[in-house]
């Protein structure tokens, strides 16, 4: 069997928080070089310092021409296990051989200058992500066709929409043809046919023998480009398989998730009934097992597209009927009302906290999914406009 | 084949050598570096390039009011305007590369954390986009010449862009120590104005060597812009002879300057992208 194109082996990353970090002062420094003068340049982390190890212990091969995505929660180390196969940070211990040219695409149009044209920025764009002057030329018409943005090109990119910049970085990105492409989550921005068309692009891509690692909280994405893929949590690879094997573990046990060390889903139930049809009501309930939820906490429900756009979020305080001051509540169902959404896909994340402006102590990522046909309550965003549902709810003893 | 451009990522320690190979094939995004400064320089301005004639010839007729007229400054017995103006010339390059360079990791700090590429580019190209503006503005020291009717000698033609090469060479040496002392320590960005302010008054650009007792002439050679600029109006206005040995030890002190930057900047290029 030929070497892997991808070879990790116990990666680690250690970052350091506290108040001694991002910037350090020179009157700080030059005080302990006072002190202890040969500290003067040279990088110390003494003192209160707290590390925090974004990777640990990291280990994986990927094959020539696989599709990899990468998923895990905020802060599970994704964007840093790719910031280093970039070579944008360094590792603080372990190795990482590739063996072929890398393109990374941590961010969408990273070096555009808003007082340069289109056509520079393309040309300025694609030199910062490694291509030569020649290719960028022979890809040139191919970018603008794929940006759809012809007309203005030689207009600065500080007076275009946000949705042409955005079309326009991503197109020049696009292009790039290395033997190893690293994309973190650039799927999220732009409207819905162009992140159509982008897949797409990535589909031919990956179909072109190339290997790609795909980071994103799209797992239709994921599911439809990615062979296989590896799940990280807390900076450890918690399961690297097929896609189709991975993607109901990552959704169930994001379930599960609790900030403060309750499990959540041993003793809240959420179920979802009626249709999602405009005019109608579809119903959430959300119960929980008595006395476990401290008097006077809140319940809020937040639903989001397939795509990771929050499409609404209801906070229980603001809705009238709600109360859990009685111990003896121990359940809560919103009517929500469809006042003209659409009809898709819609994930139900749900929150408890003490109060309004407190973090939330609990939270039930996807809990619930729904379906437009029956026990539905998905719903769309109307250009930037978030349309709220009307909602009521009553709280039951039983 | 794949195995011939094997990239191996692991953590690095102590002092990283150049690496030549990876910078010559980075050189056109040194380039465009480069250009996008060029461009973006006067965008949305009326007067556009004349500025980089307007300042330079404004401050030589200020300077040449001040202190050619009233305060009686020596010129080397040449009409003080074009001997302050050559002084002036690479002077406005310098200044103008070494606080471009100087703050231009931190201004670039969206390409550090998202894009790999040698970081020496950055500081590179900061302070090559100012060539420009020097060439631009040398116009108006031909004007002069002509006016004055001075011509170079042969060797201060060939010597010229060697001149401006050192300078170049001097701007990004201390342009690689600030930058990178700018990433961890942001008190540079105020020490950087205040240094170009009080470096130029070491400097002969207003006055000639001459109006220093000789006895302490060479201790302003140890200014590696000392020399370069005395040597850069002897060889321009063909005036006086150029002084080898002033220029030697300056020229020496730059390239110090720069190679110790490099040895710094390449200790620290590994965790810029961690704590800009």
């Amino acid at each position: 069997m030929s070497n892997p194109i991808i070879e990790v082996s116990e990666l680690s990353k250690r970052y350091h928080i506290g108040s001694k970090l991002p910037y350090k002062t020179l009157r700080e420094t030059l005080m302990n070089a006072v002190k202890s003068p040969a500290t003067l340049f040279r990088r110390n982390w003494s003192g209160g310092d707290e590390t925090f190890w974004a990777l640990k212990d990291v280990s994986f091969e990927v094959q020539q021409g696989e599709v990899i995505g990468i998923i895990g929660r905020n802060g599970a180390g994704k964007s840093t296990l790719l910031k280093i196969l970039s070579r944008v940070t360094e590792p603080t211990e372990g190795e990482v051989r590739l063996r072929g040219r890398v393109a990374s695409l941590l961010e969408v149009g990273t070096g555009f200058h808003p007082e340069l044209t289109g056509r520079e920025n393309i040309f300025l764009n694609g030199a910062i992500l490694g291509m030569s002057r020649q290719e960028i030329k022979k890809k040139f018409d191919e970018i603008v066709a794929f940006a759809e943005t012809e007309k203005f090109l030689d207009t600065p990119v500080k007076r275009y929409s946000s949705g042409m910049y955005v079309r326009l970085a991503f197109a020049v990105a696009a292009h790039l043809e290395p033997e190893i492409l690293i994309i973190d989550e650039v799927l999220s921005v732009g409207d819905a046919q162009f992140q159509k068309k982008c897949l797409g692009k990535m589909g031919d891509v990956a179909k072109g023998g190339r290997t790609v690692l795909f980071v994103s909280h799209n797992m239709q994405a994921i599911s439809s480009l990615c062979t296989k893929a590896i799940y990280l949590e807390s900076g450890q690879i918690k399961e690297f398989d097929r896609t189709d094997s991975i993607i109901p573990l990552y959704l169930s046990s994001a379930a599960t998730h609790a900030r403060r060390g309750f499990s959540i889903n041993s003793y809240v139930n959420a179920k979802a009934s009626g249709t999602w049809i405009k005019g109608t009501e579809a119903v959430i309930e959300i119960s929980w097992e008595k006395h476990r939820l401290p008097p006077g906490w809140e319940c809020d429900i937040a639903c989001y597209s397939i795509d990771g756009t929050k499409v609404f979020a209801i906070q229980s305080h603001n809705i009238e009927g709600f109360s859990s001051e009685d111990p003896d509540i121990n359940s809560v169902t919103f009517f929500v009302e469809n006042v003209g959404f659409g009809e898709r896909d819609l994930h139900v994340d749900i929150g408890f906290r003490k109060g309004p402006s407190e973090p939330y102590d609990v939270v039930l990522s996807n809990a619930l999914v729904l379906h437009p046909d029956g026990k539905s309550l998905p719903a769309y965003r109307r250009s930037d406009v978030i349309v709220v549902p009307n909602v009521r709810c009553i709280t039951n003893k039983k | 084949m794949i195995q011939n451009n094997e990239i191996i990522i692991k953590p690095r320690k102590g002092w990283i050598p150049i690496n030549l190979k990876e910078l010559w094939a980075y050189r056109e995004l040194l380039y465009f570096l480069a250009w996008r400064d060029v461009k973006v320089k006067y965008k949305q301005t009326a007067l556009g390039a004349a500025w980089a004639i307007l300042q330079p010839f404004l401050t030589m007729v200020i300077f040449s009011v001040i202190f050619g007229t009233f305060a009686k400054v020596p010129s080397d017995g040449i009409p003080y305007p074009i001997f302050v103006y050559a002084g002036l010339l690479p002077w406005n390059y310098f200044s103008s590369a070494l606080s471009n360079s100087g703050n231009s990791l931190v201004a670039n700090s969206n390409l550090i954390t998202k894009v790999y590429f040698p970081r020496l580019i950055i500081p590179a190209s900061a302070s090559l986009s100012g060539l420009l503006d020097f060439f631009i503005a040398s116009l108006i020291l031909v004007g002069m010449m002509f006016f004055y009717h001075f011509t170079p000698n042969a060797i201060g033609i060939i010597l010229i862009p060697a001149l401006i090469f050192m300078t170049f060479i001097v701007a990004v040496g201390c342009g690689l120590w600030l930058s990178a002392l700018n990433v961890e320590y942001r008190d540079f960005q105020y020490v950087i104005p205040f240094l170009v302010q009080i470096w130029m008054f070491a400097t002969p650009v207003i006055y000639p060597v001459t109006l220093f007792p000789e006895k302490y002439r060479w201790l302003l050679s140890f200014n590696p812009m000392g020399g370069i600029i005395e040597a850069f109006r002897a060889a321009t206005l063909g005036h006086q002879p150029v002084n080898w040995n002033f220029l030697a030890l300056s020229a020496g002190i730059g390239i110090l300057i720069f190679l110790t930057g490099l040895l710094y900047f390449r200790k620290l290029e590994r965790s810029f992208a961690d704590i800009i």
